[in-house]
């Protein structure tokens, strides 16, 4: 059964200046454990589509599931990696991490235990009691994933997650992200505009209209689906075919 | 490592700390040259020294109160009424700043009023809360609570409405309510804030006490201030200021070490 439905999914934003129209007719079937990557260019409504799925934003038409249920609002189902690391800097590490567990007032000593041999695990052990300051921006972004991964999430939405980062972290970061998200066996909606970053991690790349953003094709990816890793995968001859055919639909929209 | 230092880096180190040693020497002498010079120019009557006064004349008033207890009674009420001006009028802004912040309707309407209330200087509303509580201290508390809480008021709901967005929408992918919103976010967020509005109102309370003192009050600082005034004593009132400006340095001083324990270790 899918993970992730979105029917006919649209939104319309309201402003003194008039109404526009983000997203329209959104049809998304997401299958367990799949990486589905969303590029578009900038304006184009991927991450709205995001804070929908995650139950920030109600859509104006059409509806979200998620494991067959109806999406009204935040919940722990789904799991939200933002633009940057938004790590708190008057919190520890640990507590960083323990924020999403905190909030949803679920920090049990058993999941305290547990965040905390996620942190010992990718390679922040001795880090807890640190401040964020102290970390470098690849430590900060894997800090975040596991104050993701914290709640259990089925579903992780990461938008633009390795933006912050410069190219060389970026690559080394994504590699180890999609290595973590496919040992936990998560199920990953991704948006970016960087289409090298959509091929190389993903089982499916969809590519979205300008305003209003619509679905305008989908490629199968064939690398991720025999299990290369993203660097394996901007490695394989078929790269680049998929990146030029990719690149070519984005630049015709424009 | 020290000793690994080059010459030249030790020259360039040596540089730093002398030119550091001579503008504090600087700063000294230029006190201690200022005060000599009044005493000369008092004694050798170049300056009227009954309006003037000098500083020996100034320690010897000091003494004198001190001798006669009265300069710890006076100092004792300036300190206590600032502290409880100084905490009243903080903790009232914030709570103020903190409501603003939870009503976006009731901010927008007060926006204009908060303006105008603020461009009103505070201490013209002396002599209504003289008639209003009487010659009380009441009435002197709630002079530096009108100086400092608009202040207050106005710098935290700015603080608060600059936290950013991004930090609110990561506690909201995980469902949180508003008020978890406002302990886990915003105000933790705003403590850079918080501590330069303790450091506004430091000095604003003590204005506001003083005021309150020339107006209302038969002892502290501000009523030996206008007390020496009316009888022409002005080796009193000088030594009420100086004392004053010590008051104020120490005020200060605890403010910064509060901000010093506060984010240490963190880096703002």
């Amino acid at each position: 059964m899918a993970v992730v439905e979105l029917k006919n999914v649209g939104l319309k934003y309201h402003t003194l200046e008039g109404e526009i129209t983000a997203l329209e007719n959104i049809n998304l079937t997401v299958e367990p454990e799949e990486f589905v990557s969303i590029v578009g260019q900038s304006g184009c409504g991927k991450s709205t589509l995001l804070s929908i799925i995650a139950g920030l934003l109600k859509p104006t038409t059409g509806e979200v599931l998620i494991g067959g249920e109806p999406v009204t609002g935040p919940n722990s189902k789904v799991g939200y990696m933002l633009q940057q690391d938004y790590l708190y800097e008057w919190r520890t590490i640990l507590d960083n991490a323990l924020l999403g567990l905190e909030i949803k007032g679920s920090k049990t000593p058993e999941a305290v235990a547990e965040v905390k041999q996620m942190l010992k695990d990718y390679g922040l052990g001795g880090f807890e009691h640190h401040y964020p300051y102290q970390l470098s921006g690849g430590m900060r972004q894997r800090v975040a994933l596991i104050r993701t991964l914290a709640i259990q999430p089925k579903v992780l939405l990461l938008d633009e997650p390795f933006s912050a980062l410069d190219y060389q972290n970026r690559l080394a970061v994504g590699e180890e992200v999609v290595r973590i998200l496919r040992e936990r066996r998560k199920t990953v909606i991704m948006v970016t505009h960087d289409i090298p970053e959509a091929v190389s991690m993903a089982n499916r790349v969809i590519v979205m209209s300008p305003r209003p953003g619509t679905i305008q094709s989908e490629h199968r990816i064939s690398m991720c689906d025999a299990g290369l890793t993203p660097l394996q995968t901007r490695e394989h001859p078929a790269f680049r075919k998929y990146f030029t055919a990719i690149w070519k639909e984005l630049n015709v929209s424009a | 490592m020290l000793n690994q230092y080059s010459p030249e880096h030790l020259a360039y180190i040596q540089r730093i700390k002398r030119r550091q040693h001579i503008i504090r020497a600087t700063q000294i002498l230029l006190l201690v040259g200022l005060f000599a010079l009044w005493e000369v120019a008092a004694r050798l009557g170049w300056i009227n020294a009954f309006i003037f006064s000098h500083p020996s004349k100034i320690w010897n008033a000091a003494l004198r109160l001190a001798s006669q207890g009265e300069l710890w009674k006076h100092l004792g009420w300036t300190v206590g009424e600032t502290a409880i001006g100084f905490t009243a009028g903080t903790f009232l802004g914030i709570v103020i700043a903190i409501l603003l912040w939870w009503s976006d309707f009731f901010s927008r309407v007060l926006d204009p009023y908060i303006v105008v209330l603020e461009s009103i200087p505070k201490v013209a509303l002396g002599p209504i809360f003289v008639v209003w509580l009487g010659t009380t201290v009441t009435a002197v508390i709630a002079m530096a609570i009108a100086v400092s809480v608009i202040v207050t008021i106005m710098m935290m709901h700015t603080g608060f409405k600059e936290v950013d967005p991004n930090k609110i929408k990561l506690a909201r992918t995980f469902g949180a309510t508003k008020f978890q919103i406002l302990t886990k976010v915003i105000i933790p967020a705003s403590v850079p804030t918080m501590i330069g509005a303790l450091k506004v109102n430091v000095g604003l309370s003590l204005v506001g006490i003083i005021v309150g003192e020339f107006l209302a009050s038969k002892a502290g600082l501000g009523y030996l201030i206008i007390y020496g005034g009316q009888v022409f004593n002005m080796s009193l009132v000088m030594a009420s200021i100086l004392l004053l400006a010590v008051v104020s340095i120490i005020l200060y001083f605890l403010v910064a070490k509060l901000e010093e324990r506060i984010v240490r270790g963190r880096d703002y």
